[in-house]
């Protein structure tokens, strides 16, 4: 394993990332679709929760019409994501295009718990690089063999990612408003569950930044108007 | 199974990804340092861990996995190297659905 922080939890999520994606290939091809479609979602949709939803509504009967909504409400998530990485992925429009392709949960939680600009757009490749990796060769080893490793849960690789996203989490809740957007963002999405479609509560809970983001703004503008009477 | 499910899948899900980015680099530089945007991902990463915790589809369910949670909260506070927290957590999952 590397000494590089970096470089080691980028593995990390790596190899708990391969293991979902067997069982994404798994799934896919029994739900119906060639090995070559189920590739070619992993390689092109690459986004975990939306690709194993839209394949688990097909297996369980519910058809195209019934699966590509709620997939594309857990992909809606990525949107807010590119937004804000819009300082850690700028460069030239190619080089941007291809990395909008990897803005996910774990490059967006890996690129922002960095301290600094350098860092951020550093763990944002490796990232995208090992879960790229591990997703394709998962999902081809997965819809090759046609049976897992046995259920993910079973390791306890479901409890894998939360754990990995608080670790990720935690260098970001500096100081009180960070804090109070995370409590709010949680209630904010635990309120809407019983109620609203997979993927609408954690979309909304970005709503629990607002009050933060309009403090800090007013914060700012009074501090603006205020600055050359402090200087006199 | 027919491309066109496959197709529009792969479509949407790039178009929601370049959307973001372009909505990103049309704000101007003043907006963006008014707006301190990546305190909006804060909310977002807090709601995902709640929601792979203690859900399953629209229920709310107490598992193995509040326990790993726990675990792994207290070795991110006492800072826990991250593939500590990691396997630590998938560990406590595991053993206790073995053990049940």
């Amino acid at each position: 394993m590397s000494r590089d922080p970096i470089t080691r939890n980028a593995l990390s999520i790596g190899v708990a990332t391969a293991v979902y994606a067997v069982s994404f290939g798994v799934l896919s091809v029994a739900a119906g679709f060639s090995v070559v479609q189920t590739c070619v979602m992993s390689v092109v949709c690459f986004t975990g929760a939306s690709q194993l939803t839209f394949v688990s509504v097909i297996a369980a009967g519910g058809g195209v019409a019934g699966a590509l909504p709620p997939a594309l409400l857990l992909a809606a998530r990525n949107a807010i994501y590119a937004v804000s990485l819009k300082d850690v992925l700028s460069g030239s429009v190619p080089k941007r295009a291809l990395r909008a392709q990897v803005i996910v949960d774990e490059t967006t939680a890996m690129a922002h718990a960095q301290p600094t600009l350098a860092a951020k757009r550093r763990a944002f490749d490796l990232t995208a690089l090992c879960l790229f990796t591990a997703w394709n060769a998962g999902t081809l080893a997965g819809a090759l063999a046609g049976s897992g490793l046995g259920n993910p849960r079973d390791f306890g690789l479901d409890a894998v990612f939360p754990a990995v996203f608080l670790a990720l989490l935690a260098p970001q809740l500096r100081g009180p408003d960070a804090m109070r957007a995370a409590v709010a963002g949680a209630i904010i999405a635990l309120a809407l569950v019983p109620i609203a479609p997979a993927g609408v509560p954690i979309i909304a809970a970005a709503l629990g930044a607002v009050p933060v983001l309009l403090a800090s703004s007013r914060r700012r503008r009074v501090a603006l108007t205020q600055a050359p009477e402090a200087g006199r | 199974m027919s491309w066109w499910p496959v197709l529009v899948l792969c479509a949407s899900a790039y178009a929601l990804k370049a959307l973001g980015l372009a909505i990103g680099a049309r704000l101007d530089h003043e907006t963006s340092a008014r707006w301190s945007l990546e305190i909006v991902v804060v909310p977002v990463l807090a709601a995902l861990i709640v929601i792979q915790t203690f859900t399953a589809g629209q229920r709310f369910v107490l598992d193995a996995r509040t326990p790993a949670l726990l675990v792994a909260a207290v070795l991110v506070w006492r800072k826990a190297p991250f593939v500590v927290v990691a396997l630590s957590a998938a560990a406590t999952a595991a053993l206790l659905r073995l053990v049940a």
